[in-house]
Order: structure tokens, then C-alpha cells, then sequence
């Protein structure tokens, strides 16, 4: 696979991260691309921040005050195809848009105190879609989309609390994925789920990146070569690495990562 | 053998509360025996409270302080509610870490004020700003049922801002990241998450507003009249019972453990209610 016929969706450029209170940066320095259409996995010990960028990505960070930024995080823009610094970006409106075209499923299962449909409809009455069926016809497409329209179409107006984890993560994966974001989050996905329930949730992650961009925090080393397409390896806050997923796992150029991938750290 | 001693101490404890709760409803239902006989549940809307010559019989019925404690109350919470949830929402989700602890640790001291303070503030201060704004004679209905609100806020605040505290943050965070305001991850995600709290601290709170005595005493009035506007003064049970008790003699003693024991009742039902939406909330 010839690297021209990537086109970058994102690029963290030169990024420094600082928590609140935290006397040296989290992230020093950070350099990654994040290609269209692919699967970008981010893989380290604990503690080496790579939630933290993943968290830096769509701004989460910001609902806590006092971080500080500096650097770069570059996304395209889809109309012009210009890169624009989602940093830059000040007004809760701008920060909404923005979490809506780079969307995120977290660690644990998080469907919201509703039923099953509303969960999904919810983002999209935030985007302004108020008809009816219009609603109905996307809810049905996202929960396709997830891989669970079919457990879940006789009970849509049923409490989403009472769905196992594995079917809580797709409902969230189809929240998300409702809204048509360019680029979608995981962080950890799959850390708080079965064997089964993390194979389907692997399985959709694949499935998707048709559509939607991805980058995925994940522990389990089997999950980052099975899934992804480029890897990246982070360790205290640097970014030792960046390639093809291939090339990571089977022939690294750092001695550390390869030292983190055979096991004898980390 | 220091365990099983434990272990039937603990035991005694325990089965103690309950009979006292039985006892205490025992003892209720039998003195009023003679008033509920003479009067039935006409007793509930009898305007009349009057004892018979020479202490011997008289007429009783609790339609005026009942109505007193129902209407108090209902002012307080239509009042307390809001405040109260405006003071959660902004404890939780708005204000900035540094004011959260001095501000929480103010509502809770509020929350310790003994009630004669509240009421005597009430009186000497308060009633006269209700005089002066809305008319009356300062003490009535309206001063009792806001000086009432004003004692129940930090109580149903304190109570809902934990029951909001509980919403996990990385549920939070989803609403956010699926491109919610803080408006609506409020409105969506945090009060219907934390609906059973609320809805707990509500009737917790209004169990209170009708049994409290001592501010009440000073504000409502203390007079056996309907009250035919919201500034008028009027009496409720608790007042009722703490000022006559002293020179009450048969029927109407008798009369006020009736009243006594639908304040029991109701004030039971309500705390019942209670325990009903925090249990069915640990559930989930």
C-alpha cells in the first residue's frame, strides 16, 4: 500500500497536553496521521497517554477546565478539504459541532436512562431532526449499521438498562455512528466485555470503517494486530512509533516497541 | 459467647424501632377512641373547635388545622422545589471547584439551624417584609409556607445534589460526545438518571414541612379560622396540638390524638413513599 493514495483525515501535529495542576506535560510532542477509512490503533503501557490523545482528539478533555493545549490537531474539512486546527476552536457550539463529526465510545457501556430508541434518536433531535419518520428510518439504519437491529427492532421502547453489555457497547456504537461522523473514538472499547460480546464489537469496528475513520486506545496487543491498519506505539507520553500495523508487530524499528510487543514490558 | 450477646443486643436494637412505631400507633388509635366514636369522619371536615361548658364535651374538628398543615406544606414545596433543584443542578454541573465546597458546606450548616431560629427570625423579621409586599397581617399561611421552604431547601438540596453526584461522569461524557449542551445533558442524561434521589429528597422534604412545629407556631397565626386568602392566619395540627395541649381535658384530648394520629398517618404514608422510590432505585 502506497502512502499517496492515503489521504489524512486528521493529524496531530507537535501536540503538548497538560492536565490541571500536573507540573510537566502529559503528552510531549505528539506526531500522528489518521487516514481515511482506516483503522488506527494506539497501544502502550498504562499510563503512556494515549487515552489522552485519543481524549484530545474530540475535545473531551475540555468539559474539565483548566488544561492546556499547544501544538496542533489538524481535520479536514469535508467541504473545502482543508485541514483546520479543531485547537482554534472556542464556543460550546463549535465544540458540539466538532463532537459530533468526531464521535466516541468509551471504556464501559454508556447508554443514557431511556429506551432503546431514543437512545439512538437522541443525538440526531440534537442535530435538529424533528420528523417522525425520518427519525424512525434513521434510528433503523444505525441499528443495521451496529450489527443489532435484529435483537432489538421487537423492543425498541424497552429501557435500554435491562440490554447486556455486549448489546449496551453496539447501542452506544450505533448512537454514534447515527450521527455519520467522520471519524469515530474507541477508547478501550471492548476492556469490559466478554469474549463474545468483544468479537461482535471487532467485527463492526471492521465493518465500519467503510464509512467512518478510526482510532481505537486498546490493551489487548491480539485486538490492535487483529483490527487495525496502522498501529502506533506511545510510551510515557511519547510517541515511539507509527506504521503500518503489519510492520509494528512483525518487524519494528524501535527496539522498545518491540520489547513492548514481545511482552518483556508493559 | 461475646457474639451471640452481640448479636441479641443488635437484634433487640432492631426489633425495638419497630415497636416502637407499633406502639406508638397503638397508643394513637386508642386514645382517640372516644373522639373518633363521637365524631367519625365528619371530624374531617368539621370548621369547629369548642369545648362544652365546664370542660364537659364540646364540639371538634380538624378541617381547619388539617387543611392549615396541607396548604403550608404545598406552599413550601411549590416554593422549595425549584430552589432547591436550581441549587443541586448548580452545585453539580456549574459551579467552579473552588466555590463548590464552601457553598455545599453553608447549605449543610442551613440545613442544621435549629426550627425557633427560623421561626423567631421569621416573625421579628421576615413577616413584616411579607406584610409589606403582600399584605395581611404578617403572620398566616403564606409567611409559614415560605419560612417552611426556606427550611427545606438546604435539606432537599443537599439530598439531590449526592442523588446528582452519583450520574457517572463518563455518562456525562457520552452525551457530550454525541454533541449535547450542558442544558441538555443536564435536562437528558443527569435528572432522569437521578430521578429517584430527587424525587426521594421531594417527599422526604415534604414529610418534614408537615410535621414541623416550632417555626410554624410562631408564623401561621394560631387562629381557628378558614382562611379565605393566602396571607391569612390560619393553624395547623402540629400548632394546634403544642398550644392547647396544656388546659385540654377528655373529648378534646381525645380530638387531638385523632388529629394527631392523621398526621401520623399521612406523615407515615409520605416517608413510606419515600423509601418506596429510594428502594426501587438500588434496583436498577
Amino acid at each position: 500500500m502506497a502512502n499517496s493514495e492515503l489521504k489524512k483525515v486528521m493529524e496531530v501535529k507537535d501536540l503538548f497536553f497538560t492536565y490541571p495542576g500536573a507540573p510537566e506535560p502529559t503528552l510531549k510532542g505528539n506526531n500522528l496521521p489518521i487516514y481515511e477509512n482506516k483503522i488506527t490503533a494506539l497501544i502502550g503501557p498504562s499510563g503512556c497517554g494515549k487515552s489522552t490523545l485519543l481524549r484530545a482528539m474530540n475535545r473531551i478533555h475540555d468539559l474539565y477546565p483548566g488544561l492546556t493545549y499547544k501544538g496542533k490537531i489538524d481535520l479536514r474539512n469535508q467541504e473545502t478539504g482543508k485541514m483546520e486546527n479543531i485547537l482554534d476552536l472556542k464556543k460550546e457550539n463549535e465544540l458540539i459541532n466538532l463532537r459530533q463529526r468526531v464521535g466516541m465510545i468509551f471504556q464501559k457501556p454508556t447508554p443514557f436512562p431511556m429506551s432503546i430508541y431514543d437512545n439512538v434518536a437522541y443525538g440526531l433531535k440534537l442535530q435538529g431532526i424533528k420528523n417522525k419518520g425520518e427519525l424512525d428510518g434513521l434510528v433503523e439504519e444505525a441499528l443495521k449499521g451496529a450489527a443489532i437491529w435484529k435483537e432489538t427492532k421487537d423492543r425498541l421502547k424497552d429501557s435500554a438498562m435491562g440490554m447486556s453489555g455486549g448489546q449496551q457497547q453496539r447501542l452506544c456504537i450505533a448512537r454514534s455512528v447515527a450521527l455519520k461522523p467522520e471519524v469515530l473514538l474507541f477508547d478501550e472499547p471492548t476492556s469490559a466485555l466478554d469474549p463474545i460480546s468483544t468479537g461482535a464489537i471487532e467485527e463492526l469496528i471492521s465493518e465500519i470503517k467503510k464509512d467512518i475513520t478510526v482510532a481505537i486506545v486498546t490493551h489487548n496487543m491480539q485486538q490492535a494486530s487483529r483490527l487495525s491498519d496502522f498501529t502506533t506505539f506511545m510510551y510515557l507520553g511519547d510517541i515511539i512509533e507509527f506504521d503500518e500495523t503489519e510492520k509494528i508487530f512483525l518487524n519494528p524499528s524501535q527496539k522498545m516497541t518491540e520489547d513492548y510487543i514481545t511482552g518483556r514490558f508493559g | 459467647m461475646g457474639g451471640k450477646l452481640f448479636r441479641n443486643f443488635s437484634f433487640f436494637s432492631a426489633t425495638l424501632s419497630f415497636f416502637l412505631l407499633v406502639g406508638i400507633f397503638a397508643i394513637l388509635f386508642t386514645y382517640a377512641q372516644e373522639s373518633m366514636h363521637t365524631f367519625g369522619f365528619d371530624f374531617l371536615y368539621t370548621e369547629i373547635w369548642e369545648p362544652g361548658e365546664d370542660d364537659e364535651g364540646g364540639i371538634f374538628g380538624g378541617y381547619i388545622p388539617i387543611m392549615g398543615t396541607l396548604m403550608s406544606t404545598l406552599i413550601a414545596m411549590i416554593l422549595a422545589t425549584p430552589l432547591a433543584m436550581g441549587i443541586a443542578i448548580f452545585l453539580t454541573e456549574i459551579a467552579p471547584g473552588q466555590i463548590v465546597k464552601p457553598f455545599s458546606i453553608a447549605i449543610e450548616l442551613l440545613a442544621a439551624i435549629p426550627s425557633i431560629i427560623y421561626g423567631m427570625w421569621g416573625l421579628f423579621y421576615f413577616a413584616p417584609i411579607v406584610q409589606l409586599l403582600f399584605g395581611g397581617n404578617g403572620v398566616g399561611l403564606l409567611t409559614a409556607g415560605i419560612v417552611l421552604a426556606i427550611m427545606v431547601i438546604p435539606f432537599m438540596a443537599a439530598i439531590t445534589r449526592d442523588s446528582m453526584n452519583t450520574t457517572p461522569d463518563v455518562l456525562k461524557e457520552s452525551a457530550y460526545a454525541i454533541g449535547a449542551t450542558k442544558f441538555e445533558v443536564i435536562k437528558d442524561v443527569i435528572m432522569p438518571y437521578s430521578k429517584g434521589g430527587i424525587i426521594g429528597s421531594i417527599i422526604l422534604s415534604l414529610g418534614r414541612a408537615l410535621g414541623e412545629t416550632m417555626a410554624v407556631a410562631f408564623l401561621i397565626g394560631s387562629v381557628m379560622t378558614v382562611p379565605k386568602v393566602i396571607t391569612d392566619p390560619t393553624t395547623s395540627i402540629p400548632v394546634l396540638l403544642a398550644n392547647n395541649f396544656a388546659e385540654a381535658q377528655d373529648l378534646e384530648i381525645s380530638s387531638m390524638y385523632y388529629l394527631a394520629l392523621i398526621l401520623f398517618v399521612v406523615s407515615f404514608t409520605v416517608i413510606a413513599l419515600a423509601k418506596f422510590y429510594f428502594f426501587g432505585r438500588k434496583k436498577h
